[in-house]
């Protein structure tokens, strides 16, 4: 018997990654666009999926991340969007495993864009690839002006960021030069659009931005 | 529970370096950023119980942290990131995310391998 040493330098995300390169290679091949939608609960999500896929203008596909319960799921259908349900079951963001076993049981027609809506999070969804092409950050005034300092991973990975319920901004302490001034030291690309499920405004400016990236 | 699922990868990869040595493993070295987005205790406790049963079975997990760290876009030196600020602490200047800080991989394991003696065919010939 003897002790030996071994090098491993394996990063602990390498199959999650590998997996999510499938994902993204089986979509691109049916000409989908995939889009990972995050953000804190009650910050909006499903209703700004609602509101870009109205301005899209192009086949929408939706996949419906949560713990548990598919009231998302069945809130979209009654407006005959068609979307696929994932129950993580405690698990408190979706994963490729996750995504890959989604997208197996779905029709991808037409060129179109998939919104993945991720489970209601600011931390862990950020950490995790699923294949997307993009990832669409949904905070809200009513969530603080100071997400960007405490959850700095979300918003630096952001390729798009949404702030909703700006309808609100009269009512709340929302410090807007605070919460910009953090998101452009973390991010310098990412585009910033004010929206507001209450009244619709801005959301044809965003899914224009969506749509311009997807090529479509 | 955020740890859980990673824990279980660990022990997956560690396991299979034990198998592909003909060993056990004794001791491994993890590093893990402190913005990769994992709490290296949390994974500690879950390490025991996930790696019952496996070639980690009674392992020492050990883990290193590393602190993040800013780039300042003006003096280009590196920095730790007060809260709620980017300041460079040299210049003034204003800091950018680095990949300093979001590690999150098995370093090297140490194992236990059994001593392999020549056979009678081979110390004969």
């Amino acid at each position: 018997m003897h002790m030996m040493k071994a090098d491993v330098m394996v990063d602990i995300h390498a199959r999650n990654n590998h997996i999510a390169e499938h994902v993204h290679e089986y979509l691109a091949k049916r000409h989908v666009f995939a889009v990972n939608l995050m953000g804190a609960p009650g910050a909006g999500k499903t209703t700004t999926l609602e509101n870009l896929l109205k301005h899209l203008g192009v086949r929408g596909y939706v996949i419906e991340g949560d713990i548990e319960s598919d009231i998302d799921t069945e809130r979209l259908r009654k407006q005959q969007i068609a979307a696929s349900q994932i129950n993580t079951f405690g698990a408190c963001h979706l994963d490729a495993p996750l995504v890959h076993n989604a997208i197996h049981t779905m029709q991808f027609e037409e060129p179109g864009i998939l919104f993945i809506e991720n489970v209601g999070n600011l931390v862990c969804p950020a950490e995790f690839s699923i294949g997307e092409d993009i990832k669409l950050l949904q905070v809200s005034v009513t969530d603080g002006s100071d997400k960007p300092y405490k959850y700095p991973l979300a918003f630096e990975k952001a390729d798009i960021i949404l702030l909703n319920k700006v309808d609100l901004l009269p009512y709340v302490d929302f410090d807007e030069t605070f919460f910009m001034h953090g998101i452009r030291h973390l991010n310098k690309k990412a585009p910033v659009f004010k929206v507001s499920g209450k009244t619709g405004e801005g959301y044809a400016e965003a899914a224009a931005w969506i749509k311009q990236r997807a090529g479509f | 529970m955020h740890e859980y699922p990673v824990t279980v990868r660990i022990v997956e990869i560690t396991s299979e370096t034990a198998r592909q040595k003909r060993g056990k493993v004794r001791r491994i070295d993890l590093v893990v950023g402190e913005d990769s987005g994992f709490i290296g205790d949390s994974i500690q406790m879950y390490f025991d119980v996930v790696a019952e049963g496996t070639p980690c079975e009674g392992a020492k997990l050990h883990i290193e942290g590393i602190k993040p760290q800013l780039r300042c876009e003006s003096c280009g030196k590196y920095f730790e990131r007060k809260r709620f600020s980017f300041q460079c602490p040299f210049c003034g200047g204003d800091g950018e995310p680095t990949e300093i800080g979001k590690e999150f991989y098995v370093k090297s394991v140490e194992l236990e391998v059994e001593d392999e003696f020549p056979s009678a065919n081979a110390s004969s010939s």
